[in-house]
């Protein structure tokens, strides 16, 4: 029997035993080394080749991952480590760096109870480092940091031996401060990074090499010395005096919560249902012998098996041939296979035992985000919330005729497979848009349509997705019922950016009922918003608010739920364009409603709510908001200019300049609409010799100038007149 | 000459008032609105005839729009013609307001109405009356409960209650009495009351003003298995009785003798 194979075995035996698991991942900026990081723990503990590994990137494994040198989705795999005379099970999640990808990092934290955050020594902490700790403390998901490219630090930077401490010492201390702000006050002690404890490590994925404090002290090796392996060019050496996969697999084992311990921490963050019903318990005690509750965090679509469900058992034991309910939906799903993940392989078992990730096939009805359960009525596992939105849509049509009902069927296929796409198919037409977090990631999924589903489609530029909202309080406004005996008085007025960013960020929870309206407006009070208004707010949908500041209006609560309805239609067709509104609190400030219920039926109190929110949002002067970007480059002196100028011809605005050696950093926020094209302008401006990396900032009002006409296009495409209504069209 | 005639067709075919036919040949266009009350085809064509001119139907958005019909007035004259008493139900006011701020006179041409009909068939005092209430079909976030709760408030203070049944103008639907009572039981459950569960007195008045008008009373679980026929229904729940009009309920409509007892 091969190494692999016998591999296989033991981690089979090990499923069983929950002391002996670590469910963990990797998570940090696009290109600081997760995937080479994960590929050398996979092979140093024998689970492929280790000449291949950092080269081959077995997580890498999708065909355009491998072509464009970036990971696409997130991956699985296991591996067994011996610790102190003792075996563990190691199943790992490499997530994606890249933003568009981003929402597949939120919904492995799910899956994991701690994370490798990586920073590369010479970038050091960027924006999208301190993201994926909000994402892992949010999933109460234990952040361990590890350096990576220290080897560029002395080879390519050339720092001092003195500055080379200084500068790992300088970034410990950055993520240490974004974890404890972040952190809640009984983990602060616990979790913050710990140098002396072996919480930190440095080292370099592509060499092989690693190294904490507490192995430093165990094995002699010194700074001094690391310095000198990597001066002289014999990094072999050092990987074989500190294998990366043995130092790592050793932190894991120490410090990362096995799942019995993590699971009664992260339970009651992750679920709200009753703690002592059979799936609270299963679930805080990691029974195998409870009610099967699972999460899927992943589907796959496997060229073989079709769709995998790729997910966090929390409770119970899945075996082939159960029936689970999946939540949301009528019938229960028969299990086809249940396996382990191992890169692009999966390894089949008999069963499966709680406080695994595990692969199943035969659940065809789960989407990313399912709850899984052998009950039925299981209460679902709260939402992942992915904050970022899409921003940037295409037009797909089947370009043969007979492909017209095989697109909308892969079309399907693809939104289920990855949540963050989102399609409108239209029948009809027959042309079908699809939103997706930006150019890449439209591009990638337009090219599995074609290749892996073969449907040949035509597809329009990428246009951006706009926001409206208004620029200053506008109201009361009236808006008259078509039989003229109601009456509603709205005002528009743009919601508190501190509410907004936490509503982006998950902490307040938007669509659905609202659980607990005593806690939302204790924290909307803290966030600024007015008392009154607080505790009057009836529905939150997106990052709009409708709050009812009136008392004792005679049969408004009977027509509360049309309002509602009315609200969220306005809300999702904005006056201005059509487009999705943001950022807005509707008031209601007065009402005057007929006695006899027959004269406000739908027919009358829909038409009146709309008019006086369209016209309230009006008189607060209506905003065409625009998606923005940061755009991170790293380039040659020499070239700054060549990449400014780029960046200038695109709306941009600079925000900063670093030089560092011979490089510069440049950092500036540009519109997400002047950015296609980018990729390959900025390698001919610069002959391919800048990085350069982007996040999504949010959307922005649009420049006056442009937004009159970026309208008039928007209404023109929808088959509108090109201009808006005024307000005086609202009141008549 | 700017005038909007507001004509009152009466209840039931052939009702129409004798003056108003004079006053509807003057016009330069005839409207015609049934969504706040039934009126058959036959019956237009024969008003057709009777005017010798064409009459326009007007469905509920565009009345409440009014634009159609202010044109006309403006101009010249024109008239609506309303099922039932044109100013009984508050709808058309608004069409009113905005005539008379266009400086459009208007004239009002009365009719019969369910309003002082109902009371009459049933041989209940109309003074005694309460709130009117309407019970409308279920639509989707539209479940109001109000119009039971006037129901419990006309009774406790010892008023009868008219009950309009709902019509979808659209589908060509109208209530029954049977969804009218059942509607009203749902409600009833939602708020917690026992009005009805305790059997109280229900009357329903089929086709009002028609030949082939029929009447009904008797307590209300009774009533939810009648078969009422052809609508339009409508509904009256007596509160307490006068000797005359429990005599009447008894005589016209069937009510059980019990009634009779203790007045
Ligand atoms: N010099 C040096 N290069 C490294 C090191 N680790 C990774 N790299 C290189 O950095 C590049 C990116 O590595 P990946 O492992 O693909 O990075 P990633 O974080 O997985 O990238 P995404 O998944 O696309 O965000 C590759 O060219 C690696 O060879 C390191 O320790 N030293
Ligand atoms: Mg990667």
């Amino acid at each position: 029997m091969g190494r692999k194979e016998d591999n296989i075995k033991r981690a089979q035996a090990l499923m069983t035993k929950p002391q002996q698991i670590r469910n963990i991942g990797t998570a940090a900026h696009i290109d600081h080394g997760k995937t080479t990081f994960s590929d050398n723990l996979i092979a140093g503990a024998g689970m492929m080749s280790e000449d291949l590994a950092g080269k081959q990137l077995m997580l890498d494994y999708d065909e355009q991952e491998q072509a464009r040198g970036i990971t696409i989705n997130a991956a699985n795999a296991s591996m067994v480590h011996m610790y102190k005379g003792r075996e563990y099970l190691v199943n790992l999640i490499d997530t994606p760096g890249h933003v568009d990808f981003g929402g597949d990092v939120t919904r492995a934290m799910r899956a994991i109870d701690g994370v490798f955050i990586l920073s590369c020594a010479v970038e050091g902490v960027m924006p999208q480092t301190e993201t994926v700790i909000r994402q892992a403390i949010r999933e109460k998901v234990r952040p361990i940091l590890f350096i990576n490219k220290v080897d560029r630090l002395i080879n390519e930077l050339k720092v001092t031996p003195e500055q080379m401490q200084q500068r790992l010492a300088g970034i410990i201390t950055e993520v240490n401060a974004k974890i404890l702000k972040l952190l809640p006050d009984d983990l602060k002690a616990k979790w913050a990074l710990n140098v002396e404890a072996g919480t930190v490590a440095f080292g370099s994925a592509y060499h092989n090499w690693a190294i904490s404090v507490p192995y430093m002290k165990r094995s002699g090796i010194t700074f001094k010395d690391i310095y000198e392996y990597c001066a002289k060019g014999d990094q072999k050496t050092l990987a074989k005096r500190a294998p990366i996969h043995e130092v790592i697999l050793d932190i894991v084992i120490e410090h990362m919560p096995n799942p019995l311990d993590a699971q009664k921490l992260r339970v009651p963050q992750i679920w709200k249902g009753d703690l002592e019903s059979p799936a609270g318990k299963g679930m805080i005690t990691c029974d195998p012998n409870g009610p099967v509750a699972m999460m899927v965090t992943k589907i796959i679509v496997d060229p073989h098996a079709g769709e995998v469900a790729i997910g966090r058992l929390f409770s119970g034991k899945v075996a082939r041939g159960m029936d689970l309910a999946i939540s949301g939906m009528p019938n229960r799903n028969r299990v086809q296979q249940v396996a382990l993940a191992v890169g692009a392989d999966r390894i089949s078992v008999e069963e499966i035992d709680a406080g695994n990730i595990v692969a199943i096939v035969g659940l065809k009805d789960a989407i990313a985000g399912s709850t899984v359960s052998s009950d039925q009525a299981m209460e679902p596992f709260e939402k992942m919330v992915h904050y970022s939105e899409p921003v940037v849509t295409v037009a797909i049509e089947a370009k043969h005729m007979k492909d017209l009902p095989k697109l909308v069927e892969v079309l399907r296929t693809v939104a289920k497979a990855d949540p963050s796409i989102q399609v409108e198919i239209n029948q009809e037409t027959g042309e079908h848009l699809m939103s997706g977090m930006g150019e890449l990631h439209l591009e990638i999924t337009q090219y599995r349509i074609i290749h892996e589903h073969g449907v040949e489609i035509k597809a329009s530029q990428p246009i951006v997705v706009y926001r409206e909202r208004v620029e200053q309080k506008g109201g009361p406004f009236e808006g008259k019922s078509p039989n003229k005996h109601n009456k509603f008085y709205f005002e528009a007025v743009p919601l508190e950016d501190a509410i907004v960013k936490a509503i982006l960020e998950g902490e307040i929870q938007s669509g659905g009922k609202i659980k607990d309206a005593k806690a939302l407006a204790k924290k909307l009070q803290e966030l600024g918003m007015d008392r009154d208004e607080a505790k009057g707010v009836v529905v939150i949908q997106d990052t709009n608010m409708l709050i009812d500041t009136t008392k004792g209006i005679q049969y408004l609560h009977e027509t509360m739920e049309l309002v509602v309805d009315s609200f969220k239609e306005a809300m999702n067709k904005g006056p201005l364009a059509d487009e999705k509104c943001m950022g807005m609190k509707m008031l209601i400030i007065d009402a005057k409603l007929h006695e006899d219920s027959i004269h406000r039926g739908p027919a009358q109190i829909i038409p009146a709510v709309r008019l006086s929110i369209y016209g309230s949002m009006c008189q607060g002067k209506r905003a065409l908001m625009e998606p923005k970007q940061k755009v991170f480059i790293n380039c040659p002196q020499d070239l700054m200019g060549d990449a400014m100028r780029e960046m200038q011809q695109r709306r941009a605005v600079i925000e900063d300049i670093q030089q560092e050696g011979e490089n510069a950093n440049i950092l500036c926020k540009a519109p997400v609409a002047e950015m296609f094209g980018f990729a390959s302008a900025i390698r001919s401006a610069t002959q391919g010799r800048a990085l350069w990396s982007t996040e999504n900032a949010g959307f922005e009002k649009l420049p006056k100038e442009l937004s009159m006409k970026v309208v008039a296009e928007i209404r023109t495409r929808k088959g509108l007149k090109p201009e808006p209504y005024d307000e005086a069209y609202y009141s008549a | 000459m700017a005038e909007l005639v507001f004509v009152g067709l009466g209840l039931g075919p052939g009702s129409l008032p004798h003056g108003a036919l004079d006053a509807i040949k003057a016009c330069d266009m005839i409207f015609l609105e049934r969504y706040t009350a039934p009126v058959p085809d036959d019956e237009i064509s024969r008003l057709s005839k009777l005017t010798g001119r064409a009459i326009e139907e007007l469905d509920r958005t565009a009345v409440e729009k009014g634009d159609a019909i202010i044109d006309v007035a403006k101009k010249g004259r024109a008239a609506l013609l309303v099922p039932g008493d044109p100013m009984a139900a508050t709808t058309h006011l608004s069409l009113r307001m905005r005539a008379a701020a266009e400086s459009i006179s208007v004239r009002i041409i009365h009719a019969s109405s369910v309003f002082s009909a109902i009371p009459g068939i049933l041989g209940l005092q109309h003074y005694k009356f309460g709130r009117t209430i309407t019970v409308p079909f279920h639509r989707e976030g539209f479940a109001p409960t109000s119009p039971y709760e006037s129901l419990v408030k006309n009774t406790e203070a010892g008023q009868h209650t008219l009950a309009l049944l709902d019509i979808d103008a659209e589908k060509g639907r109208y209530m029954t009495s049977r969804e009218g009572i059942e509607a009203l039981m749902t409600m009833e459950k939602k708020v917690g009351g026992d009005l009805l569960a305790r059997g109280a007195l229900c009357c329903i008045v089929a086709r009002a003003g028609h030949g082939d008008c029929a009447i009904r009373a008797g307590p209300v679980q009774e009533m939810l298995r009648f078969d009422a026929g052809e609508p339009p229904h409508s509904l009256v729940f007596p509160a307490a009785l006068h000797f005359l009009e429990a005599e009447a309920l008894v005589a016209f409509a069937g009510a059980p003798k019990e009634i009779l007892k203790g007045k």
